[in-house]
């Protein structure tokens, strides 16, 4: 018998490390013979912790798992006769059964969740290592061409061909090269990239190396962000083993080829995922964009050829050296081969990690996620995170595939997957992501470092009832001339939410401005807050809570002074009988 | 050569070259701020952006390289209204007080905001509030100002090799700082100023002492001398909007007259006395085995830079004060015991093309205020002095005469030492006191000159940025110099970090200044240090004899190892 955790950071956060304590302590007790691990995440953040019980072929799962479940649990796979209502109502109890896992296509996230990242052994029993030891049999050009033919494309966000990616880098004469994953996965709410790093680290060890051989390059280095100690940790581990078990470093499995990786972490910059200023930072130098051409694939870092990959991207190339590519472009679309990790939240029954094949429309995307939080009705999605927009519900049948976000003005990006109900304020999102690409604006060109700032100063005072209409044109000129005359990828994207909500919500807008109105009660300036008579019990909660005193006893009543005031919603919150109203 | 349209007409243009360079060369305009050539290529000002057929985007024409075939606009209405938009988004986070900021009429915002009729209120009126680093004596950031092209981090590093600077922050917090936002004079900045020779507005400038000269010149009790250093003379002109490389000796000294000054003198003579002095030093050096090579010590730049950066070198220095300084010491003894005066009563102002002078003068009291060329320019403009039509006068006696005007660029310290330590060795007159190998903007210049059957080997070091690698290779016995001439500023003095901006971005603005400079040298009646007989009757009648006890109480002085990073306030 087995028992797994899983512990990646979400199911940490979410207590794991308390469960696996227990468990440990629980078996040592009770000196069984029970095989503990730690897996990655499978995926499943409303789950979270996942304790899984491996029983001859059998898997039973236990989900939102309490410290004091953790004898139950034992006592029920020991005696087989006490029912646990934990354990998911699917066939066989397994979580893999759950519609959301099965309607799923894992080629990325294979083996996350599953296997211990921790151990080698359990990903090369898997298959793990074996499309390193074919590729370094074969010629480089041919497996650049089924990388090619496979039609894998970048996952990071643009989505550029890989195989014509790798095809020049390996064109390029040089006497050193370097393979680069980018895993500086920054874009607010995704975190796929983390899984794959947390759950199946060697996937990503494998692949660089068969990167390394393909284009020749004999060391890679590996862009994580620190604020992934996780995946550090793991990556380390990871390439430790992998060193000792040939895999990596010095005449790797007694070839000729020879290929080490290296860690570098990044200061936490949303910019340093873009390609050249990620070139910079792993130089020492401050993580500015510069301008391309030349592509780091001719001159990247230290100015030698870098091929530079994101991490979901190198997580299918073993996938495809061992399936081959006619496999993997049976999946997906037309232009837009294989599958998507989309990190799935918001407004959402089922958050978590959700892999399917691209083009598949968004609807499908969202029952699989079981549909709209609490019934309500589905406004729009944001993909792309801060660099992409929104799809509004008339589009919700629209494939989710490169050209197509691209068409509506978002796009596919990292794979951050927002769902956003009736109750959405669209202005407020477009402030809010705008914010994000403010404050990460590395502020080396004008337009990005002034341009995106005087945008978020209209949002604002649009949100706060003091906009007028011809900002609406401002912001618009503004937009179009910051993604036009941008210097790097974040600029050029950053307008994308305004412009998205101004194409599809507009009326959002006016309403905000000439009716200095917000229908979703979320742009609290524009909100008054007014105390329904017939359901105060004067309690005097909110009179006690409010920071500045704008809550007066009338007469026996409460009032609230609308001068004094500043709409911080502290009433509301603290209300417990729906006494108090937002006009 | 490959063929390229430019609005539709066509051109043969050399491969490699950027848009902006063909542009350039046929007479078609195309906007650049934050461009500068070998210094700031890396488009971020986004002013350069012109629009290529069959191109998405819009490219940076100043670090875009043209390809075959390539059609290029430079103009529409929508480049147009970006570079407009580009500007007012600037002016939005700039602090305008143009009418009282020094830069005014000589800044590259201010030009292209005319131009293109930019709106300065279009996004609101700048209202931060960023910190200003005035703890420094020489120099001024004012980041209200900054509109972060990064040239002075460009210059700082890759042409100085210093890097003191960088950008701190990001996004619109982003601005120009030491690391970990130290003071300017708690961090390892050697005062070369070449970065506000580079700043395209007022937010870098030197520190300006003008009203002190002013207060000077009105107070009765004091008696004012004004002492300039060559490379003034060669530059001046440039702030009147005189041809660069107008030798403008004659009306500077009228207009310092007409300034008020009491006497006007010659820094050369300073100079002339260096000479001597540092000569002697070298030849006591070399005959009883002291530290060799020995290192010049006339640029404080460099004199900082090695108190700070190489302190183990401080041996190889050569302890004569700069020209500035012993002129400034031979001022209040010498001079004030012939004309009767108390030392306390004079001032006097340094004219240097150097804002290094200004920290070097605050360390004693030899000078009492140093004004840079530019600062002078401000000065006369004030006084409605109408520069380019005043006379020519000769600078006042006794210090009206200086050998050692080739001091200015790099290698005229070498040069003019050469001339004295050959004479002086073999006790002949020499027919050729031209040293040509010493010249020129090479970075190393290397020379070996037969003394009197002694092979003297030199070394001329032009811009601190080739300090480290002679250094280096001094400390690896790599090279075996007597002598090595280092220069803080590219070129030396004439590209001092005083001098006026190059305002009008001409390429071979060093050679022409450079040139100057060795004209003015070759019309002098005496080229010679050790022959200035103004020189010969200071040590007849004052010093005794180069090298004197007297010599090194007033002339010469010592170094001391300093913390590149001292402890924030």
């Amino acid at each position: 018998m087995k028992i797994t955790v899983g512990m990646g950071s979400c199911g940490i956060a979410a207590g794991a490390n308390k469960i696996y304590s227990r468990l440990e302590k629980e078996i040592k007790d009770r000196s069984l013979n029970i095989k503990l691990a730690k897996v990655g995440c499978i995926g499943l953040c409303k789950y979270e912790p996942i304790v899984e019980v491996y029983e001859n072929s059998n898997i039973t799962s236990y989900v939102n798992v309490s410290e004091d479940d953790i004898p139950l649990i034992i006592e029920n796979h020991l005696s087989n006769n006490i029912l646990i209502e934990k354990a998911i109502k699917a066939k066989n109890n397994n979580i893999r059964n759950d519609y959301f896992l099965k309607n799923q296509v894992r080629i990325a996230l294979s083996h996350c969740g599953d296997i211990n990242p921790e151990d080698i052994n359990e990903y090369v029993e898997l298959g793990g290592y074996q499309a390193l030891e074919e590729s370094i049999k074969l010629k480089p050009e041919t497996i650049i061409n089924e990388i090619k033919n496979s039609g894998l494309r970048g996952r990071g966000g643009a989505g550029f061909l890989t195989g014509l990616k790798w095809e020049s880098a390996y064109k390029v004469a040089s006497d050193i090269k370097y393979v680069c994953c980018n895993a500086d996965e920054g874009d607010p709410g995704a975190f796929m990239d983390r899984a794959v790093l947390e759950g199946n680290p060697h996937a990503i060890i494998e692949a660089m190396a068969i990167a390394g051989y393909t284009i020749g390059a004999s060391t890679g280095f590996i862009y994580v962000r620190s604020e992934y100690p996780l995946a550090v940790e793991r990556l380390k581990i990871a390439i430790k083993q992998a060193k000792e078990k040939k895999y990596i470093g010095d005449n790797i499995l007694d070839s000729n080829f020879s290929f080490n990786v290296e860690l570098r972490l990044g200061a936490g910059a949303f910019v340093c995922g873009e390609e050249t200023a990620l070139i910079a930072s792993i130089e020492g130098k401050r993580g500015e964009p510069s301008k391309k051409p030349p592509f780091p694939t001719t001159s990247g870092i230290f100015d030698k050829p870098t091929l530079i990959n994101n991490v979901e991207t190198l997580a299918n190339i073993p996938q495809i050296i061992l399936n081959g590519s006619d496999w993997f472009n049976t999946i997906g679309t037309e232009k837009s081969k294989g599958t998507k990790v989309f990190a799935l939240g918001g407004k959402i029954n089922t958050t978590g990690l959700i892999e399917i094949p691209i083009g598949t429309p968004l609807q499908k995307i969202i029952e699989i996620g079981g549909g709209v939080l609490n019934n309500k009705d589905f406004k729009a999605a944001q993909t792309g995170g801060p660099s992409g927009g929104c799809i509004p519900k008339e589009l919700i049948d629209i494939p989710m595939d490169y050209e197509n976000l691209n068409a509506i003005g978002s796009m596919m990006g990292s794979g951050g997957l927002i769902i956003m109900d009736e109750d959405t304020c669209m202005v407020d999102i477009a402030k809010f992501f705008l914010a994000f690409t403010v404050d990460e604006s590395c502020g080396k060109c004008s337009p990005c470092r002034i341009g995106t700032t005087r945008m978020y100063e209209i949002l604002d005072r649009i949100t706060k009832g003091q906009g007028e209409i011809k900002d609406l044109d401002e912001l618009e000129n503004l937009a179009t001339y910051i993604k036009e005359s941008s210097l790097c990828g974040l600029g050029q994207s950053a307008p994308n939410p305004v412009l998205s909500t101004l194409r599809y919500f507009k009326d959002e807008y006016i309403e905000h401005i000439e009716n200095k109105n917000c229908k979703s009660n979320t742009c609290n300036f524009l909100t008054t807050y007014i105390i329904n008579d017939e359901k105060c019990i004067k309690c005097g909660l909110c009179y006690n809570n409010c920071p500045k005193n704008a809550i007066n006893k009338v007469n026996d009543h409460y009032e609230i002074d609308q001068d004094k005031c500043i709409k911080c919603g502290l009433c509301f919150k603290n209300c417990k009988f729906k006494a108090i109203n937002k006009l | 050569m490959i063929s390229i349209k430019i609005n539709d007409k066509s051109f043969e243009a050399e491969e490699n070259k950027t848009i902006l360079e063909v542009a350039k060369e046929h007479d078609i305009y195309i906007p650049t701020l934050c461009f500068l050539k070998d210094i700031n290529e890396n488009g971020s000002c986004r002013m350069c952006l012109v629009a290529v057929k069959g191109s998405k985007k819009l490219v940076t024409a100043c670090n875009t390289t043209i390809t075959d075939g390539m059609e290029i606009y430079t103009e529409n209405n929508k480049i147009n209204e970006y570079r407009k938009k580009t500007l007012e988004l600037l002016l939005s986070n700039h602090n305008k007080d143009c009418e009282s900021c020094i830069r005014d009429k000589k800044c590259e915002l201010q030009t292209l905001t005319e131009k293109y009729n930019a709106s300065d209120g279009k996004y609101g009126l700048y209202n931060g509030n960023r910190e200003i680093d005035d703890s420094s004596t020489y120099l001024i950031r004012d980041n209200n100002k900054c509109i972060l092209c990064g040239r002075c981090v460009n210059v700082c590093q890759d042409i100085q090799h210093i890097g003191v600077i960088n950008k701190n922050k990001r996004g619109i917090k982003t601005t120009i700082g030491c690391a970990f936002d130290f003071d300017i004079k708690d961090a390892p900045c050697i005062a070369c100023g070449q970065c506000t020779l580079v700043c395209p507005t007022g937010a870098l400038t030197e520190r300006d002492d003008t009203s002190k000269v002013e207060a000077a010149i009105k107070d009765d009790k004091k008696f004012v001398i004004a002492a300039t250093a060559p490379s003034v003379r060669v530059a001046l002109g440039e702030e009147f909007g005189m041809k660069v490389g107008t030798n403008v000796k004659g009306k500077m000294v009228t207009a310092l007259t007409e300034l008020g000054f009491d006497k006007v003198f010659d820094i050369n003579f300073g100079a002339d006395l260096t000479i001597v002095e540092e000569v002697t030093e070298l030849i006591d050096r070399i005959n009883n085995n002291g530290v060799l090579p020995m290192f010049t010590s006339c640029s404080p730049g460099w004199i900082k830079y090695v108190e700070q950066y190489h302190p183990e070198m401080i041996p190889n220095l050569s302890t004569c004060k700069s020209p500035q300084q012993m002129f400034g010491a031979v001022m209040k003894s010498y001079y004030a015991d012939k004309m009767k005066l108390n030392p306390k009563d004079i001032v006097v102002v340094g004219i240097m093309p150097c804002i290094a002078k200004k920290y070097e003068a605050s360390k004693d009291d030899d000078i009492d205020v140093v004004i840079t060329t530019r600062e002078l320019g401000r000065l006369l403009k004030r006084k409605n002095i109408d520069f380019e039509k005043l006379e020519d006068s000769d600078f006042d006696n006794p210090m009206s005469i200086g050998a050692s005007t080739i001091f200015g660029s790099s290698g005229g310290v070498m040069e003019a030492a050469l001339r004295t330590l050959v004479e002086t060795v073999t006790k002949k007159k020499s027919k050729n006191i031209d040293f040509k190998e010493v010249r020129g903007l090479k970075g190393i210049k290397e020379a070996t000159y037969d003394v009197d059957e002694i092979a003297v080997k030199v070394a001329v070091v032009n811009g601190i940025g080739n300090a480290k690698i002679m250094i280096d290779k001094i400390k690896n016995n790599e090279v075996d110099y007597q002598f090595v001439e280092f220069m803080t500023c590219p070129g030396g003095c004439i590209n001092g970090g005083g001098q006026p901006i190059n305002i009008n971005k001409i390429d071979n603005i060093k050679e022409l200044r450079t040139k100057a400079l060795l004209d003015d040298d070759k019309n002098l009646p005496i080229r010679k240090a050790h022959e200035n007989p103004q020189i010969i009757e200071l040590y007849k009648s004052y010093f005794k004899k180069p090298g004197s006890k007297k010599a090194h109480e007033l002339l010469h002085t010592s170094y001391q190892k300093l913390d590149k990073y001292t402890k924030k306030d």
